[in-house]
């Protein structure tokens, strides 16, 4: 089959991979019909994420129709011929973590859980294409896919929604919607969004949909600022003006009540000197991030909020600002998200027509062209805002 | 050589127990058990693979066993590895799951053989016994031992670092299986 592969630093490669096979009793095997390109997939083909291999199969976001089931898969569960989405985090839905619905720390998923227990304390799940800390699973930018524990995690789809409707199920849509979950959202918050790439986007949406008086978009791409305000939010261009003080006067001097950091470990900075310094030690690997958002976003906001984050970090980071989290009774939430969770309810959100998850697709393009896919994605050529691949 | 590590499983501590005190079952957790084969009520032979050298095997006896709590074993005979281990059952504070504490002891011999069994404990043996006690965990709660296409022959896995790149096996990769 065709796959798009981790090919070095910068470098995919869509190449000629074998066809997947059962390994494990409670896997089946998927034939891609859609998947897309993560803004998460960046920071691996940028060589910030440790482990990646020549070769690896990519990508964490797809969808697709069953076409055999593991001796382990019942039938009521799944069965060949169903249509899935299937959730990034590989959940086994029997440990404690999976008990609590936090699948993607799914305490048995994960083979190469001694490296990431070294790396982050505790072991976390095994996710599709993303580096064999997270397991060596091959990943769905690929005609087909092996999906372990079939009969816990794939959300079948059985209306006649389009694949573009249903997709983002897999990640976006469920990341940028915990983001706004994790911020305990009252109808008097300002939601203040860092990052209004895909997962910010859907950040922004669920922020509305779950009752938001106010939410603002915060980034330096004018395409996706006005992308943000034809869906009714509110833009800052941080290029174009001092966020803090452009916070204030948005809300009556108090700050956002409740700010979340879609950004993640490679933010880019308005301020050279900081930027230079981030990245300095980020090239020397001194520090893994850069962690401007996440950074602003504890400064701006208001005392007693809730900062939320569902940008990606991997490792260490400096200067962080302990003193105003602390002083100020802020709370700081985070995690990969845990897809299994919200699969269903977004799903029903999707169908009432709450959410319109097509919005952000900019780009639709054969899996044969993913490499100009990740070009366009990665310098934001062409308005890029979301890449669809057709296997 | 004295190693302990310890897991929380969500089953009960007589469930917990009565997979381990199955001894058939520990090869298919641990890293180093090619076979382990009752020969009594409380008697066993042992099978280690490869990195212990073609033919390491010993006999052994269970000492201790109080059902559902604790069992006590160690090697008889003049086995070449001797060694004693204890694995213990305590209930969870969550109601539902058992900690398993083990300890293992090994009377690491001089020559070839003791040079063998230090080099496949490497630097950090307690990786070791962490690992099996992971796989462990793995089959009691999931019912196998979890396989990716970069690590696809589960309890070989830490062996195998760097892997092979996480995309699908080819046919004759399958076919030699573990071995190739």
């Amino acid at each position: 089959m065709r796959a798009n592969t981790w090919a070095g630093r910068n470098k995919v490669e869509v190449r000629d991979v074998p066809d997947p096979k059962i390994l494990n009793s409670r896997d089946a095997i998927v034939r891609i019909t859609s998947t897309a390109i993560c803004g998460s997939d960046l920071h691996l083909v940028d060589g910030y994420v440790p482990t990646m291999q020549d070769g690896d199969v990519m990508g964490h976001e797809f969808m697709g129709e069953v076409v055999e089931v593991g001796s382990g898969v019942t039938a009521d569960k799944l069965r060949a011929g169903d249509r899935v989405v299937v959730p990034f985090p590989i959940a086994c839905g029997a440990c404690a973590a999976c008990a609590a619905e936090l699948y993607s720390c799914c305490e048995n998923t994960n083979p190469n859980a001694g490296i990431a227990e070294k790396m982050f304390g505790h072991p976390v799940a095994g996710i599709f294409g993303y580096s064999h800390l997270t397991g060596g699973f091959a990943g769905g930018q690929a005609q087909y896919a092996r999906v372990p524990f079939a009969d816990v995690g794939p959300l079948k789809i059985e209306s006649d929604l389009t694949d573009e409707q249903v997709l983002f199920l897999s990640d976006i849509l469920p990341t940028g919607y915990m983001g706004a979950e994790m911020c305990d959202i009252r109808p008097s918050d300002v939601v203040a969004v860092w990052g209004a790439g895909p997962v910010g986007q859907f950040a922004m949406d669920s922020a509305r949909v779950l009752g938001a008086a106010k939410v603002i978009a915060i980034d330096k791409e004018p395409y996706r600022l006005r992308m943000a305000e034809e869906a009714g939010h509110i833009p800052i261009n941080f290029d174009d003006a001092d966020v803090r003080s452009k916070l204030l006067e948005l809300t009556g001097g108090r700050g956002p009540d409740k700010c979340i950091d879609a950004v993640g470990l490679e933010a880019t900075h308005g301020s050279a000197h900081i930027a230079a310094y981030d990245r300095v030690k980020q090239a020397v690997r001194s520090e893994t991030e850069r962690p401007h958002a996440l950074r602003q976003a504890i400064l701006s906001c208001r005392s007693g909020g809730v900062v939320s984050v569902i940008g990606v970090y991997g490792g260490l980071l400096d200067k962080f600002p302990a003193g105003a989290w602390m002083n100020r009774s802020l709370t700081l939430r985070t995690g990969q998200c845990h897809v299994q969770r919200y699969m269903k309810p977004l799903l029903e959100r999707i169908e009432r027509g709450e959410i319109d998850s097509t919005r952000i697709i900019t780009h639709t393009l054969p899996l044969d062209e993913a490499e100009r896919g990740f070009d366009l994605f990665k310098n934001k050529q062409d308005n890029c805002e979301k890449v669809v691949l057709k296997p | 050589m004295d190693l302990t590590a310890t897991t929380t499983v969500r089953k009960s501590a007589s469930q917990v127990y009565a997979f381990w005190r199955e001894l058939e079952n520990l090869p298919t957790f641990m890293a180093h058990l090619e076979q382990v084969r009752a020969t009594g009520d409380r008697t066993s032979h042992w099978v280690a693979s490869a990195p212990f050298g073609k033919d390491v095997a010993w006999d052994a006896e269970i000492t201790d066993e109080v059902p559902g709590e604790r069992i006590g074993w160690r090697s008889t005979g003049d086995a070449d590895v001797p060694n004693a281990g204890t694995v213990s059952f305590v209930p969870a504070p969550d109601g539902v799951s058992t900690e398993v504490y083990v300890a293992l002891v090994y009377d690491i011999p001089g020559g070839s053989l003791g040079k063998a069994v230090a080099k496949y404990f490497g630097e950090e043996p307690h990786q070791q016994l962490d690992d099996d006690l992971r796989r462990f965990k793995q089959v009691l709660e999931t019912g196998e031992v979890v396989r990716s296409d970069g690590a696809p022959w589960g309890k070989r896995a830490r062996k195998e670092f760097p892997q092979r790149p996480a995309q699908p096996l080819s046919d004759a990769e399958l076919t030699k299986g573990a071995e190739a």
